[in-house]
């Protein structure tokens, strides 16, 4: 699966996890630039995309990401 | 559900949905548990409005009268503190502190439920603590008082005895939900460790359906009955086709699944849930196991109302709710079948249609897990009710050969024993007031404590009313609460078990209302009717008892004792045997 994929599988699992169809992520997108991406939601999102791609994830992964993009070199290394 | 619906549920409207106001306290970070119960609250017809404490602000919340608790005003104060943080403090002790850690623990909460039952009157669900076996002694920890274990398994114990002595102290068994979903489904280490969450995400479901299971059963909607389908469901196998021998139960094939079914099912009858059979079969034939078979463990004693014949299940069910008279939404339906299933379902939302799994033997882990049949209550009375039930319908069957009512009134030799509260009835008391939705005037919900106190007051006078006749005995069947007020006797509370609806028993009750007013010197009887979605029954009831409606008040109306004549009834007044 190529960068651009993923993003767009991530990009459905936030649309569906936020519930808002509206969300169109790019890889320097942050918490910030979306509405609802909060520190409580931030876990769903986790818990939401380690089980699609059917991975898990470490914990000091998930705080190195600064953005979207860095989330899904860390989904690339996994799957 | 999953936690990601039970979040889009909280955009949706709640406006039309019954308000409960509850409090969540917490030691860990709350706030999804927060959302996944009032999400859940959505499902079942609830608009929870729901005051989170800030993190770790239990005590304070609690003493400070002042607090946002107090000014909230909740009905439900829901405690939780988490084995994890409890683990940390528990760490903090010397060892000789530690085999008190238990008892200082029981005194905190002990102390929380007193300043809430005084203060706020609030219904109050603890957690229970989730067994840590921290690993620090082995299998020891088991033998030493000062391990952890030790003391979190005696802090589980000391709750259940604390609850026992404390009607308004509900236990949520985290430690049981944790057993039986398993470690690592329950908690998600990576989320606890950067946000102190002690629950994982699939998790918060489960729980959210389980302080829902006891807050509803608090506000009187719990399950009454369980109907059973039979081939395939009570045994395996069917009776029609394969006979009395062949029929799987006991050590014949999976037999055993379906005996241990059957155990269950039958403690649920002792408890008090009320057992009916719908099944497509011809009634002699379906009847056989249950007379024969030696390892049946129903009997048709049993069984409270038994409908098999070759019509649709779905007007099978109408005719036993009409029987038992019990709301649908009080029912569950078990079936085999995903057809029969889809078809009752279909036709009668409110009743509940566990999907069973496929595989026989998976059925009671399946139901015990469903937790269908929660309870804020347990009396004596209870275990009687299918006896009940089945006098029921004699009843009905004697009434076809009479040709007038009166006549059939005066054939049931109806006695009633009137009285006060004691402290045999009160249980019983408070129970009628918190289950009956129908037969009731104004739908007020007493605790135990409460029915205790009007017991005790001058400004009341309460009723009680048994009914017995050839058939058998009803039991207390009705309560009035009649409050003294300046201008006359106001109907507080008037409840009645529509078991025994056209007995003549509401204008049996008047006469005594008339007495006790005539008695206390009061010259007028105020009534109110509150309506509600179930209890439209009674929406005439005064005016059929001849009160007249006051002005423009709506619901409100009033019976002069001096111009009235007394009701003729056919039920004697008794004494109680105790006084006989």
């Amino acid at each position: 699966m190529d960068k651009s994929e993923i993003l767009k599988q991530v990009n459905r699992v936030f649309i569906d996890v936020l519930d808002n169809e509206d969300i169109v992520l790019r890889s320097e997108t942050t918490a910030s630039d979306v509405e609802d991406w909060d520190s409580l939601t931030h876990i769903q999102l986790v818990v939401a995309i380690e089980k699609y791609f059917k991975i898990k994830f470490v914990s000091s992964e998930i705080q190195a990401w600064k953005n979207v993009g860095d989330m899904c070199d860390a989904i690339e290394k996994r799957i | 559900m999953n936690f990601n619906q039970l979040t889009k549920n909280l955009k949706k409207d709640f406006s039309p949905l019954k308000k409960v106001k509850i409090a969540l306290l917490g030691d860990s970070a709350t706030q999804m548990l927060a959302k996944a119960v009032v999400g859940y609250g959505y499902e079942i017809g609830i608009h929870f409005d729901l005051f989170e404490a800030d993190y770790d602000q239990i005590d304070r919340q609690i003493f400070d009268a002042n607090s946002e608790l107090h000014a909230f005003k909740p009905e439900f104060v829901i405690i939780f503190q988490s084995a994890n943080k409890l683990l940390k403090k528990f760490y903090s002790l010397d060892n000789p502190d530690r085999v008190h850690f238990s008892d200082t623990l029981l005194g905190e909460i002990s102390g929380r439920f007193k300043t809430l039952q005084e203060s706020l009157a609030a219904k109050v669900i603890i957690f229970n603590f989730i067994e840590i076996n921290d690993s620090v002694f082995g299998n020891f920890a088991n033998k030493i008082n000062e391990s952890f274990l030790f003391q979190i398994r005696k802090s589980n114990f000391e709750l259940m005895n604390l609850s026992q002595t404390h009607k308004d102290l509900f236990v949520c068994d985290i430690s049981a939900l944790h057993n039986s979903w398993g470690s690592s489904y329950c908690t998600d280490m990576k989320t606890y460790i950067s946000a102190d969450m002690v629950f994982s995400i699939d998790f918060l479901p489960v729980v959210a359906k389980n302080i829902c299971d006891i807050i509803q059963s608090i506000l009187g909607t719990f399950k009454k009955c369980l109907i059973l389908d039979l081939d395939n469901t009570l045994w395996g196998g069917i009776i029609g086709d394969d006979g009395l021998e062949n029929i799987q139960i006991g050590d014949l094939g999976i037999g055993k699944a379906f005996t241990e079914l059957q155990l269950w099912i039958k403690q649920l009858q002792k408890r008090g849930i009320i057992l009916a059979v719908c099944s497509k079969n011809t009634e002699s034939i379906a009847k056989e196991p249950f007379e024969k078979h030696p390892e049946m463990k129903l009997r048709l004693d049993d069984i409270a109302v038994f409908v098999a014949n070759w019509e649709n299940k779905v007007d099978n069910i109408r005719h036993i709710q009409s029987v038992l008279n019990i709301g649908f939404d009080s029912m569950v339906f078990l079936d085999d079948n995903p057809f029969e299933r889809n078809m009752v379902k279909t036709n009668i939302p409110e009743i509940a249609v566990p999907e069973l799994p496929e595989d026989p033997v998976e059925y009671l882990p399946f139901l015990r897990a469903a937790n269908l049949f929660e309870t804020a209550s347990f009396t004596e009375n209870d275990e009687k009710r299918t006896r009940q039930y089945q006098q029921e319908s004699l009843r009905a069957t004697v009434q076809k050969s009479f040709s007038n009512e009166d006549e059939f009134l005066a054939s049931l030799n109806m006695g009633s024993v009137i009285q006060p509260f004691n402290k045999f009835n009160i249980p019983r008391v408070a129970q009628l007031t918190q289950r009956s939705n129908q037969f009731n005037l104004r739908t007020i919900r007493y605790t135990e404590n409460e029915i205790r106190a009007i017991a005790d007051s001058a400004e009341y006078c309460p009723l009680t009313f048994t009914l017995e006749d050839r058939f058998g005995d009803y039991g207390l069947i009705s309560v009035v609460i009649l409050k003294k007020k300046n201008d006359g006797l106001f109907i507080d509370t008037w409840i009645m078990s529509c078991r025994v609806l056209k007995r003549g028993m509401e204008r049996f009750v008047l006469n005594e209302i008339v007495a006790t007013a005539n008695r206390s010197g009061y010259a007028s009887i105020q009534g109110e009717y509150i309506p509600t979605a179930k209890n439209a029954m009674v929406k005439d009831h005064y005016k059929t008892l001849g009160f007249k409606n006051i002005g423009d008040q709506n619901g409100l109306w009033i019976l002069s004792t001096e111009t009235f004549g007394a009701f003729k009834t056919f039920i004697t007044p008794k004494l109680d045997k105790g006084e006989a």
